[in-house]
């Protein structure tokens, strides 16, 4: 029952096993030591969070591509907010606001005007990449002013060696789990993308909870960009640009499947410590930076085959 | 006093007259069967009656009380429930998420009291019979048999303390033991003191389980009866002799 259930994330978490017990015989110096976990864990909680609420939109039926860019324009506030003098801490809410608002947007876009999520969200990542550049003219914002600062602290601080925003990364995985599984947002979400029509015939609003969904995962975007910037001490026109790929990869190595109404949270941790430890492990197994892409590939294909054979009672 | 009397109604699509005129009461704990070939005007009927379409003439009465505005909320407030024909069932979900679909045990915060819901399910599964096999709440609806799906659909309108049932062609594409396990789900209902309209264009498929038949043809009542009046037999002559008088009218 309780293995049925979780099917998909134990799956998960047996390739993630298998693949540190590789890393870690490979190099046990390195994979025994806490020190090469805490500089994982410096970036891994923007894995975290971008796959966990991308669970969302994927089990609704949708697909979200525009939150690098929705990551980068918040970034890009948070320094011009903290450039102007707004203190570090208050300088957040704009972001998050800009990143919910364009959620909201990417929501309107497929509820409303009901295009594809798969072309309006690409679209949305270029034009809000663009609006970064032209804004930008390819300059960055330093923020030192910023390190030190108890908001600082607080998002990217260091516990001994611990990085904070793991805990983070943790604690919002809990709350996910809790909205996917016990709230009715969640429910709903799985009814939807299950079934959409069915879903309206019994009363659930359609466009609203998917909107929800894509809201949410603009949030998560927001605090990555602003992770990712304090973490750099500096604002990047590129920040988040890299992540779209490996960060779609966690979702679906983690056992979400591609067609919706089921998915897995704690699968999507998961998925992302698995993506968040290829690069790192690679490189500590002593190959070069030309093996990575290799290693990403055959490690989300292993698992996916994986996932294909273990599977209970769904949809074949 | 029938429970819901729908008087004269009339539903026209651009210039096609779907509905004229049609009356049909439904009194406590009676199955009535809508009979009709394709496109006899049931659906339209149907979709009426459920608050789906409006009607453009005609009277609707709950309890014997004029209803002024008529929709699927009102109808639905009034008890009505319909068992949609594809079900309207999430098939990757468990039997309780189905049942609670839309309208959830909730706790503070728009949190879910799962416990309660698998209770109430577990109640409502063991009270239909749906013990045929290893189901219990947590059950996907994608292993069940067409027929057990049209119980949890039926079970769902039943939890929800509906007066009225519309099944829509509930036996379709079902063989016949699994038809025979819906009859027993609307023999539950009845015994729940639900009533239920059974829409069907197979008269076997309904005459064991209808107390009172109403056959429609091109949007009229063609013949009206109780079962005492009449057997499967006569019944099906009618309706093949209505069926005659359409193809003579049409050559």
């Amino acid at each position: 029952m309780i293995f049925d259930k979780n099917r998909m994330a134990l799956g998960a978490f047996g390739f993630f096993a298998a693949l540190m017990v590789i890393f870690i015989i490979a190099r046990p110096s390195l994979f025994l030591q806490p020190d090469i976990y805490s500089a994982v864990f410096v970036t891994l909680p923007v894995f975290v969070i971008m796959s966990v609420s991308l669970v969302f939109v994927v089990v609704a039926g949708e697909i979200d591509l525009a939150f690098p860019s929705i990551i980068g324009v918040s970034a890009w506030v948070y320094g011009i907010m903290v450039e102007i003098g707004v203190s570090p801490g208050l300088a957040f809410l704009p972001a998050l606001f800009v990143g919910g608002l364009a959620g909201f947007v990417n929501g309107i876009l497929v509820t409303k005007v009901k295009l594809s999520s798969l072309v309006s969200t690409l679209g949305m990542n270029f034009f809000l990449r663009g609006l970064i550049n032209i804004g930008t003219q390819g300059h960055g914002i330093s923020l030192t002013n910023v390190t030190g600062t108890v908001f600082e602290q607080v998002m990217v601080g260091k516990l001994g060696i611990f990085p904070v925003q793991m805990l983070w990364g943790v604690a919002f995985t809990a709350m996910g789990w809790f909205l996917f599984n016990r709230h009715n947002f969640g429910l709903h979400i799985r009814c939807i993308g299950d079934n959409r029509d069915s879903s309206r015939e019994m009363g659930i609003n359609v466009e609203r909870t998917k909107v929800a969904a894509f809201i949410l995962v603009g949030l998560c975007a927001a605090v990555a960009g602003v992770w990712t910037s304090l973490i750099n001490q500096t604002f990047y026109p590129t920040t988040g640009d890299g992540y779209m790929l490996q960060i779609l990869a966690a979702v679906f190595v983690g056992g979400t499947p591609t067609w919706g109404g089921v998915g897995t949270i704690v699968g999507s941790f998961i998925g992302a410590c698995t993506i968040g430890f290829i690069e790192t492990g690679v490189i500590a197994c002593g190959l070069t930076g030309f093996f990575t892409q290799f290693f990403y590939g055959l490690i989300i294909i292993l698992s996916l085959t994986g996932h294909r054979f273990n599977k209970g009672k769904t949809r074949l | 006093m029938p429970l819901f009397e729908f008087k004269n109604l009339s539903k026209r699509f651009g210039r096609i007259e779907a509905v004229s005129g049609v009356d049909v009461s439904i009194g406590e704990c009676e199955v009535v069967g809508i009979l009709g070939d394709n496109g006899a005007g049931k659906s339209t009927m149907v979709g009426m009656i459920a608050g789906v379409y409006q009607p453009d003439n005609g009277e609707i009465l709950v309890d014997g009380r004029r209803m002024t505005k008529w929709d699927v909320a009102i109808a639905r407030g009034a008890g009505i429930e319909t068992v949609f024909q594809d079900r309207a069932l999430a098939d990757q979900q468990s039997i309780t998420t189905n049942i609670f679909m839309g309208r959830e045990i909730r706790k503070a915060l728009g949190f879910i009291d799962v416990r309660r819901q698998r209770q109430e399910s577990a109640t409502l599964i063991r009270e239909m019979g749906l013990t045929s096999r290893l189901i219990d709440p947590d059950t996907a609806i994608l292993t069940l048999s067409g027929g057990e799906r049209q119980g949890v659909s039926i079970a769902r309108a039943l939890y929800y303390r509906a007066k009225l049932v519309i099944l829509d062609e509930p036996t379709t594409a079902l063989s016949l033991t699994e038809s025979e396990k819906v009859f027993q789900f609307i023999r539950k209902l009845k015994d729940e003191r639900c009533s239920c309209i059974f829409i069907s264009h197979n008269i076997y498929h309904s005459y064991d389980i209808c107390d009172r038949f109403v056959v429609l043809d091109r949007g009229k009542i063609a013949y009206q009866c109780s079962k005492e009046e009449t057997t499967a037999e006569s019944l099906i002559k009618d309706m093949q002799k209505i069926a005659k008088g359409v193809n003579r009218m049409s050559s």
